[in-house]
C-alpha cells in the first residue's frame, strides 16, 4: 500500500474510531464507516492539511469512499 | 464558577456599550479577548484599560475581505478562538415604505451576513478542538417587531434561525450557538432617545427601567463558560420582562 493511502487510513481510522481492517478500497465513509455528514466535511479537512492541498466543495462531493480519497489526493499531491 | 482561563474570546462591536462590556466580563474570568470594531481608538483605551490579555483587531463588518480577516486575525493574536460574540450591529431606521435598498441592505451586510461569515470562519478550529461557544447578540425586536425597524429586526430574526441551524450542525462536536436578545439597553444607541420616547419605552418595560450593560454580559458569560455546555440553540431575554417569550 502507498504511503498515501498509509496516511489517508491512519486519518480515517483515527477520526471515524473504525477497525482498519474496515477501511477497505470501496468503503464508503457514510455508508460502511458510519460517518454523518459533517464528519466528510472534517475528513476532507484533514486530508487538506494532511496533505498540503486544497480540495474544493465539488471535488469533496465527489470522495464518497476510502479509494476516492486515495485517488483524489494522489492525483492533487 | 464561570473560569474561562486558558480560553480565547472575540467580541465584535467592543467600542459600543454592550461589546465593551462583554469583554470585560469575558476578560474578568480569566479569557483572552480579541477587541474588534472600526473605531480603533476606543479600542486601544479598552484594552489599554483591560491589561495583559487583551488585542485589538479592527475590522470592517460592512466588507466581505475585512470580515474574512478577521478570525485570522484574532487567531494570530491569541493563539486560538474558542469563543465568538457576533454584538456588532447598526441600525438605520425608516418607515418600511420610506426605507431604502440601501437602508435595508447595509444592516442585513453589516448585522447578519458578517455574522454568517465570522461563524463560517471560526468553526474549523473550533471543530478539531471539539469545543466552541457562538454567542450572537440579537435583540427583543426580533420576536417583538418594531415599527421603523424592519430591516434590523429582519437581521435580529435571521440570526436566530441561523443560530438554532448552525446549533443542529456542530451540538456533537462540543459547540454550542447561541443568542442574548436583549430589551432596551442603556447605552449609545440608546441614548439617542428622546424623554418621551424613552419614558413611553419604560411603560412596557415591567422592571420600569432600561437595562445596564453588564446584564447583558452576565448573559452571555454565562453562555460562554463550560457550565453553559447543555445549552444550545436557545435565546436568552434579558428585557426585564418586556417580552416575555
Amino acid at each position: 500500500m502507498s504511503d498515501i493511502a498509509d496516511r489517508v487510513k491512519k486519518i480515517v481510522v483515527e477520526h471515524l474510531g473504525v477497525e482498519e481492517d474496515k477501511v477497505t478500497e470501496t468503503a464508503s465513509f457514510i455508508d460502511d464507516l458510519g460517518a454523518d455528514s459533517l464528519d466528510t466535511v472534517e475528513l476532507v479537512m484533514a486530508f487538506e492539511e494532511e496533505f498540503g492541498i486544497e480540495i474544493p466543495d465539488d471535488a469533496a462531493e465527489t470522495i464518497q469512499t476510502f479509494g476516492d480519497a486515495v485517488k483524489f489526493i494522489t492525483e492533487a499531491a | 464558577m464561570f473560569d474561562l482561563t486558558g480560553k480565547s474570546a472575540l467580541v465584535t462591536g467592543a467600542s459600543g456599550g454592550i461589546g465593551a462590556e462583554i469583554a470585560k466580563a469575558l476578560h474578568a474570568a480569566g479569557a483572552k479577548v480579541a477587541l474588534s470594531g472600526t473605531r480603533v481608538e476606543p479600542l486601544e483605551a479598552l484594552a489599554a484599560e483591560l491589561g495583559e490579555r487583551a488585542f485589538v483587531v479592527p475590522a470592517n463588518l460592512s466588507d466581505a475581505a475585512s470580515v474574512e480577516a478577521l478570525p485570522k486575525a484574532a487567531i494570530e493574536a491569541m493563539g486560538g478562538l474558542d469563543i465568538l460574540v457576533n454584538n456588532a450591529g447598526i441600525t438605520r431606521d425608516n418607515l418600511f415604505m420610506r426605507m431604502s435598498d440601501e437602508e435595508w441592505q447595509s444592516v442585513l451586510d453589516v448585522n447578519l451576513t458578517s455574522s454568517f461569515r465570522l461563524m463560517r470562519g471560526v468553526l474549523r478550529g473550533m471543530m478539531k478542538a471539539r469545543w466552541g461557544r457562538i454567542i450572537n447578540i440579537t435583540s427583543v425586536v426580533g420576536a417583538t417587531g418594531n415599527p421603523g425597524q424592519g430591516n434590523y429586526a429582519a437581521a435580529k430574526a435571521g440570526m436566530v434561525g441561523m443560530s438554532k441551524s448552525l446549533a443542529y450542525e456542530v451540538a456533537s462536536r462540543g459547540i454550542t450557538v447561541n443568542c442574548v436578545a436583549p430589551g432596551f439597553i442603556a447605552t449609545a444607541m440608546t441614548d439617542k432617545l428622546n424623554d418621551d420616547q424613552k419614558s413611553k419605552i419604560l411603560t412596557q418595560i415591567p422592571a420600569g427601567r432600561m437595562g445596564a450593560p453588564e446584564e447583558i454580559a452576565a448573559a452571555v458569560l454565562y453562555l460562554a463558560s463550560p457550565e453553559a455546555g447543555y445549552m444550545t440553540g436557545a435565546t436568552l431575554h434579558v428585557n426585564g420582562g418586556m417580552a416575555m417569550v
